[in-house]
């Protein structure tokens, strides 16, 4: 599996509000959560790259990033124009 | 943008008929508690093949759409299946394709023409838009049960739990591609982790690689003319013959590092080091670089080419992460931040070059 930049991504998990309901696990592309000895855990931060599902579909709000699109012409455009970056694709 | 091509395409006025007869890929009416519904079938024609191929290199995806309604695959009742897809007719395409042999219900959301991730990530496939269809397709009359399944790449835009709460439908999030719908559905509506990660194969890396060269040709031939007019400058007008010894091995070392920007770079991306972006465009960057030394007999020419090239291929690879399925956005603004100032100082240099390169050829220096 193909790997991003080391240390970047806003994603922070707040185990005391997880409810083990699953939905986080289902839905990250790229398997960054991982239920494990009855818990839900990270297992690798540096494979997320902050699509925001996993957000969208905790019911209790245990889930935080800052979710967007990994592409530099987006990122590029919103410098530009100051508002948020989106692509055209 | 755009707006004047692809009238031979499915534009969004003729997808306003409710006659089936100018679908390739309806297959008349199945009658329900609703009214007709538009039956589909799951074959993939050879034309529906050449324009997924037109969407894969020109912007004729950017009107590739369908009506955005309830369709029926096949003989589908109260007890079958219900998929969510977007109204992009080659995502449309390839799930009809991959539920082929079953009956069920297909709900094409409206996305404005655009595939399911990138709708989900703007919005357009989100909570509002599949709620609203849920209920203006009559769902709850045409099925007996609560149970719709999405793709799970939409779930970037939705929130399973505010549908739930919305219109009493239970989201099911089936696999990330639809190749593996049957497999899913067979597993008791389950995905393994294979089937829910996403991944960029060989393949995917490859087919993207015209998506960036062919914007990359513009501003390549404006280069390319500027390149031409400097060389060619003499005191006694422009020469073809300077043009010829050093514009044109620049021009085509040049074109060189464009593509090992935009194609090289995509498809050697898991063995190329470093995980930025912008450095493995400009590993590859250096190879124009090396060949200049053999092919162009100026030692300033040389140093700008060792320069310029190494800078476009590092950009044309960064703009790659707007294709690739793994960069967080927080990543490539880290990678930008970096790397534009570094462009623009390259940009300078480059400029100084060509200018010391002319005033050596003048004789001044």
């Amino acid at each position: 599996m193909m790997k991003y930049l080391s240390n970047v991504v806003s994603l922070e998990f707040n185990s005391n509000k997880c409810r083990k309901c699953m939905m986080c696990t289902i839905v990250c592309p790229h398997r960054v959560f991982e239920f494990k000895n009855n818990e839900i855990v990270i297992n690798d931060r540096d494979r997320c790259m902050e699509c925001g599902a996993c957000m969208k579909n905790c019911p209790f709000d245990a889930i935080s990033l800052h979710p967007g699109v990994g592409c530099a012409t987006a990122i590029i455009r919103g410098m530009l124009t100051g508002k948020e970056p989106s692509c055209d694709c | 943008m755009n707006d004047e091509k692809n009238k031979e395409c499915c534009s969004s006025s003729c997808c306003e008929s409710s006659s089936p007869n100018g679908y390739g890929y309806a297959a008349g009416m199945i009658t329900t508690v609703v009214g007709n519904i538009v039956r589909i079938n799951s074959l993939n024609t050879f034309k529906d093949k050449f324009e997924h191929f037109k969407c894969r290199v020109s912007s004729f995806r950017n009107e590739y759409k369908i009506e955005p309604k309830l369709y029926a695959l096949g003989n589908p009742d109260a007890d079958s299946d219900v998929f969510v897809s977007a109204n992009y007719k080659y995502s449309f395409d390839h799930l009809r394709r991959d539920l082929s042999g079953l009956n069920c219900w297909i709900l094409a959301i409206n996305t404005n023409g655009i595939n399911v991730w990138c709708a989900a990530g703007k919005g357009t496939f989100g909570t509002g838009r599949v709620a609203l269809a849920i209920k203006k397709s009559r769902l709850t009359e045409i099925v007996s049960h609560k149970k719709i399944i999405l793709p799970q790449l939409g779930a970037v835009g939705v929130s399973a739990h505010e549908i739930k709460k919305q219109t009493g439908f239970t989201v099911v999030y089936g696999p990330v591609y639809s190749k593996d719908i049957k497999n899913f559905i067979n597993s008791g509506y389950t995905a393994n982790e294979e089937m829910r990660s996403i991944k960029f194969p060989f393949n995917e890396r490859v087919k993207i690689a015209p998506l960036e060269l062919i914007p990359a040709l513009k501003p390549f031939l404006w280069a390319a003319l500027i390149v031409m007019v400097i060389t060619g400058i003499t005191g006694t007008g422009i020469i073809f013959s300077q043009m010829y010894e050093f514009g044109l091995p620049l021009i085509i070392l040049g074109f060189i590092a464009i593509l090992c920007g935009t194609v090289l770079v995509p498809i050697l991306l898991p063995f190329l080091p470093f995980k930025s972006f912008a450095v493995k465009g400009m590993i590859l960057g250096f190879i124009p670089s090396i060949i200049a030394i053999f092919s162009i007999p100026s030692v300033v020419l040389i140093v700008f080419s060792w320069i310029v090239f190494p800078a476009v291929s590092s950009y044309y690879s960064l703009l790659l992460t707007g294709s690739t399925t793994f960069t967080s956005p927080s990543g490539v603004e880290k990678e930008l931040r970096k790397a534009i100032p570094l462009y623009f100082i390259a940009l300078a240099a480059a400029i100084i070059c060509l200018v010391l390169y002319k005033l050596i050829h003048f004789g001044i220096l």
